[in-house]
């Protein structure tokens, strides 16, 4: 509910969709040779670059240069990684919609396989963190739930709440819920530090402890009210104003009725 | 036999043996006053009934421990995580024990409501007065009651040794450690030794169940007697006076209205339990110092403190090498304190200002103290704001916000709005009571038109009825107290400028729109 | 009272108005019937908590807005506030409809006494303390204030043991020359090569029994490590020196309360504590630049082995966590 009506009142609406308009045209053609690159031999791989870069001109390289060398208002992209590009496009959040506190998550602008181009392209600059494949992110069989709970309370719960619900940082930036993120971007995130996220080293938490959090916070999100209605998992602020509203509220209500006069 | 008999009988032994017949018979006829908001003071009772009742029940399960355990319950995402055996056993209480969730969310929810009830019954008590002579003990005892919840609530929600509650410890002590001197020995005896060590929760355990509980029983029940002594406080009307109550005897009417209310209030505590959750300590995790959560905030309660803590200025000094960090002391210690000597203190206050010694039985209508009215929502804004910068990262969140930018409105929020706050009561209360005086003078606007013969509109005003009239004229206008700076020898006299200050006070105090005399309404009359 | 001008005159209490019930017995029976009928519903929600009762509890049920409940819990919990709400429903509407509603006047009686009984009273005090003594046998009279007063003492000295003295417990840390940092959770030593720039780690001094930490250590020796690249740092050189490489350690116990300050903002370089939102500039050693903070975080002078394991260097140079009165003196 609120992420959509923040959408609304997006000022960015109108020229995003523009952009997205006009991309849809510049794009069709590379889109539809897209489809066949699935094998990777070399000739594709370096004709999915090819479209990757293309895709960059134009709809990245205003901001970050036009060699990913990064300008005024965003960073170099050179080294920053497959699993960068996947994380910020693949979650929407590139191109960001406006240059407001920052980048947050929406409906992506390109489509997987577009996604793909550019993180191939990306990568191509310099080596970075690769894009974790379906193998490597088995969580539910290499995790182990009660670890993730722990790492994630240690490493995690400080930004994003104790539940992934998320929590504000300085200045109006904020740390976005974990709820209903695909496992493969949160392990990106820890892996490259998007925007204010700091970046969590593969030594310091290996990859298996990164898919117990995954675990972790994928339980978090299945796991039912307990006790009732949740209130947003986020502590006893909401409690309290229900404790006025709903508890001593209704009270009151029948207080009034018990001191009124019977007809 | 007949039941009735029968009924005779227990009764004749219990009277041979105790006389109870005679006081029993005047006080089931003892008269109490019907308005809703006499109810608020009963709603914190009941909810006191009940968090003893629901907290009898926990104690059957909860281990007071901060020994370390392995936890091998139901609960999978927990599942051989160390934690202390409160936590395990609050666990157990919340998933193995069938209605201990619902018992452990009705005691919690009953204490965030008890808490609720005990300040609008505060409220209540203040803007009509009714702490004036001869009740300002019984308001000191109220005052007592309120600290004594503060302090309970916060030891109830730190028991379950969960990472936020941890939290809150670890706060509690550093505030401890910051007095001055004698700081991190007090702590050290609290704690018994190093924060957080294993002997806290046991000896808060024993302070919330026990000691605290007790003097509670104590202060209610000394607040009831007197309650029950000096007969309830009933608002103004035709009919009522100083002199008597106006209401339904405790038998059978009051007994029926007010034990119904006892399960209403069980009954809507229970209600919330069922449907909302609340402090679900199993997703916060077991307590370690180098974990935290994003929005850590105390119970509401408290939660203007934590505002108060947040937006203090980052002042320490240093003095022979030692340190006083006023940043914790003053919104911490200092500030709260007077807050609630100034409120303890009130009623004496008040009685000094207008120099009114004497007995008030009768309620005024807040519009008819606007002084007193308009310093009542002074210090509600104050809370307010307090408690709106204590919850300041979530209303960031939540409302597209900089928590820098709130914390800043706060800080300059809890210096300006307060005084705007009495200004603007101060105010309205007086236009209220100018519409009173229209009221009484003029009439009821009926909204019916009427066109003179000479073309003319206007709107025909009913007047109201007698009852109408003498409520919106019943109460007294007192003029401010006469403190001369000199005696009658010209002499100046002592104290000259306390008596200014005084007089000074009495003049705002005694701030008042002329209330309708009967020599008005006969001037109308000949016009 | 202000006597100059005369008050509108008291009405006296308006006539009693009858209710429907108390002249029409249809009216009557039918609040009769209301009343048994907000009883019956009391009934019907204990019986639906004794069902409830018998839910196995590893049944969900949805509810719209509520989300997904377990049917034990909520059945308890409705059960039980129908039970107990309409309990209270069915007796306030018997009072209000059936009982009598005549207003009753009941008359205060005066609280102060009798001037006689005052004079007594007065005269009943002085004849007892008169007749005790105290006033002339001004010896017994101090000695049993001195025998009060010290007997006051003995609980004050019986809770001296309620906990040791800090001593110099408050100064102290886990942390000395030569403590390798190890990862928390995981107690695995780090390289610094392990740090990409921009990453974070929570670490905590290495232990000979990591599974059982104590809390009390933990609560002074937890340290967040942070690597930047080392032109970003505006340090002075002493605390250059602390760093290696760009990573700098600094301690996670608030300064100002002591909550875990482990909230890092990469690109700001900012430590943001979630209890109290003071804010340290880490470029700048722990600078604060927001919130009631007083001090920077300790800083933990750190290095590495010789193979490349991040080490202490130095215990930490002041107390952790938050300030005392004796703080800074040694």
């Amino acid at each position: 509910m609120k992420r959509l009506s923040r959408y609304r009142r997006h000022k960015a609406v109108g020229p995003a969709l523009l952009i997205f308009a006009l991309l849809g045209i510049g794009t069709t053609f590379s889109v539809a040779s897209a489809t066949t690159a699935s094998q990777t031999t070399t000739a594709d791989r370096s004709a999915l670059i090819e479209e990757g870069r293309q895709i960059f001109l134009k709809g990245c390289s205003s901001c970050h240069g036009i060699n990913s060398e990064g300008g005024a208002i965003a960073p170099s992209l050179v080294g920053v990684g497959a699993a960068s590009v996947d994380f910020q496009v693949g979650t929407g959040r590139m191109p960001m919609a406006d240059m407001s506190t920052q980048a947050m998550r929406k409906a992506p602008l390109y489509t997987p396989e577009e996604t793909a181009a550019l993180a191939a392209y990306v990568a191509s600059l310099a080596p970075g963190p690769e894009i974790p494949t379906e193998a490597q992110l088995n969580y539910e069989r290499d995790g182990s739930l009660a670890e993730g709970g722990e790492l994630f309370r240690t490493n995690c719960a400080m930004c994003h709440n104790f539940a992934g619900q998320g929590g504000a940082l300085t200045q109006g930036k904020y740390a976005p819920t974990l709820m209903g993120v695909e496992p493969k971007h949160i392990y990106e995130s820890m892996v490259t530090g998007p925007q204010s996220m700091p970046v969590f080293s593969d030594k310091t938490i290996t990859p298996k402890e990164k898919l117990s959090i995954i675990k972790w916070i994928k339980a978090a999100e299945k796991e039912p009210n307990l006790g009732g209605a949740s209130l947003g998992r986020v502590g006893p602020v909401t409690e309290g104003l229900l404790a006025w509203t709903l508890g001593l509220g209704v009270l009151i209500g029948v207080a009034v009725w018990l001191a009124m006069k019977a007809r | 036999m007949t039941t009735e008999q029968r009924i005779g009988q227990v009764a004749n032994y219990v009277d041979e043996r105790t006389g109870a017949a005679a006081w029993m018979k005047k006080n089931l006829q003892k008269v109490f006053p019907d308005h809703w908001s006499f109810l608020l003071g009963e709603v914190a009772l009941y909810s006191f009934v009940i968090l003893l009742l629901s907290g009898t029940y926990l104690t059957f399960w909860f281990d007071p421990s901060a020994r370390e355990v392995i936890y091998e319950g139901s609960y999978a995402p927990l599942e051989g995580v160390q934690m202390s055996a409160a936590y395990a056993s609050t666990l157990h209480i919340s998933f193995e024990v069938r209605g201990g969730l619902l018992m452990r969310q009705i005691h919690h929810w009953a204490a965030l409501i008890f808490m609720a009830a005990i300040v609008a019954h505060l409220m209540r008590v203040f803007f009509t007065g009714a702490f004036r002579k001869p009740r300002e003990g019984n308001w000191i005892i109220g005052i007592g009651l309120l600290t004594l919840g503060i302090v309970e609530g916060f030891l109830g929600y730190s028991l379950p040794d969960d990472l936020l509650s941890g939290t809150g410890i670890r706060i509690a002590e550093a505030i401890i450690q910051a007095i001055p001197v004698v700081g991190s020995y007090l702590s050290y005896f609290a704690f018994g030794g190093a924060f957080p060590g294993e002997a806290f929760i046991p000896r808060i355990y024993i302070v919330h169940v026990l000691l605290l509980p007790g003097a509670f029983l104590a202060l209610i029940t000394a607040h009831l007697m007197m309650v029950w002594y000096q007969k309830h406080t009933q608002f103004p009307g035709p009919g009522r006076t100083e002199k008597n109550v106006v209401g339904y005897p405790l038998m059978p009417v009051y007994m029926a209205k007010a034990g119904g209310f006892f399960f209403i209030v069980f009954g809507v505590t229970a209600f919330i339990s069922a449907v909302a959750s609340i402090n679900p300590i199993w997703l916060y995790g077991p307590y370690t110092p180098g974990q935290i959560t994003a929005g850590s905030q105390p119970d509401w309660y408290m939660g203007w403190l934590d505002g108060l803590v947040r937006m203090a200025p980052p002042l320490e000094t240093y003095f022979f090498g030692y340190t006083i960090s006023w940043n914790i002391l003053i919104p911490g210690l200092i500030v709260p304190g007077i807050l609630f000597t100034g409120m303890a203190l009130y009623p004496f206050i008040e009685s000094w200002i207008t120099g009114d010694k004497r007995e008030h039985h009768l309620l005024d209508r807040p519009r008819n103290a606007p002084n007193r009215t308009a310093l009542g929502a002074m210090s509600i804004t104050f809370m307010l704001v307090a408690l709106i910068n204590g919850g300041n990262d979530l209303i960031a969140t939540h409302f597209d916000l900089s928590i820098n930018q709130i914390m800043w409105a706060t800080r300059i929020g809890i210096i300006v709005l307060p005084p705007l706050a009495f200004v603007i009561t101060k105010r309205l209360c007086l236009s209220l009571q100018r519409a009173d005086r229209e009221l009484v003078l003029h009439g009821r606007e009926t909204g019916r038109l009427l066109r003179l013969p000479h073309g003319e509109f206007v709107e025909v005003h009913e007047p109201i009825s007698p009852e109408k009239a003498y409520l919106l004229t019943s109460h007294e206008q007192a003029p401010p107290l006469a403190l001369p700076e000199v005696d009658g020898r010209g002499v100046k006299r002592a104290g000259a400028l306390r008596n200014k200050l005084r007089s000074r006070m009495s003049v705002a105090h005694s701030e008042a729109v002329p209330k309708v005399s009967t020599d008005d309404l006969k001037e109308i009359e000949h016009h | 009272m202000s006597n100059e001008i005369e008050a509108i005159k008291d009405p006296g209490l308006p006539a009693h108005v009858h209710r429907k019930a108390d002249h029409d017995p249809v009216a009557a029976k039918r609040a009769e019937r209301q009343v048994a009928i907000l009883f019956g519903i009391s009934s019907v929600g204990t019986v639906l908590l004794i069902a409830s009762f018998f839910i196995p509890e590893d049944i969900f049920i949805f509810v719209p807005v509520m989300g997904s409940q377990n049917a034990h819990q909520l059945g308890l919990g409705l059960g039980m506030a129908i039970s107990l709400f309409f309990i209270g429903m069915g007796a306030i509407h018997w009072a209000k409809t059936l009982m009598p509603d005549q207003e009753v006047i009941a008359y205060r009686h005066e609280l102060r006494s009798e001037d006689v009984d005052r004079k007594e009273f007065v005269v009943a005090v002085k004849d007892g303390v008169e007749a005790s003594g105290i006033g002339r046998r001004s010896l017994i009279k101090r000695s049993l204030g001195a025998a009060l007063g010290l007997s006051a003492l003995s609980p004050i000295l019986l809770l001296r043991d309620l906990g040791p003295l800090p001593g110099n417990d408050l100064k102290e840390t886990s942390w000395k020359a030569g403590t390798y940092l190890v990862t928390d959770p995981g107690d695995r030593r780090i390289r610094a090569s392990d740090l990409e720039v921009g990453s974070v780690a929570q670490v905590l001094p290495e232990s000979d029994d990591p599974e059982h930490r104590k809390l009390n250590d933990i609560a002074k020796d937890a340290v967040l490590l942070i690597r930047l690249r080392p032109e970003e740092f505006n340090l002075d050189a002493e605390r250059l020196s602390w760093t290696h490489e760009g990573i700098i350690a600094f301690s996670k116990i608030c300064s100002h309360m002591g909550c875990a300050v482990a909230l890092y903002e990469q690109q700001t370089k900012h430590l943001l504590c979630p209890c109290h939102q003071s804010t340290f500039d880490v470029t700048r050693a722990a600078k604060v630049i927001f919130g009631p903070a007083a001090r920077p975080l300790p800083q933990l002078n750190i290095s590495v082995d010789g193979e490349g394991f991040l080490v202490a260097r130095t215990p930490f140079s002041e107390p952790v966590g938050p300030s005392f009165w004796g703080r800074i003196s040694s």
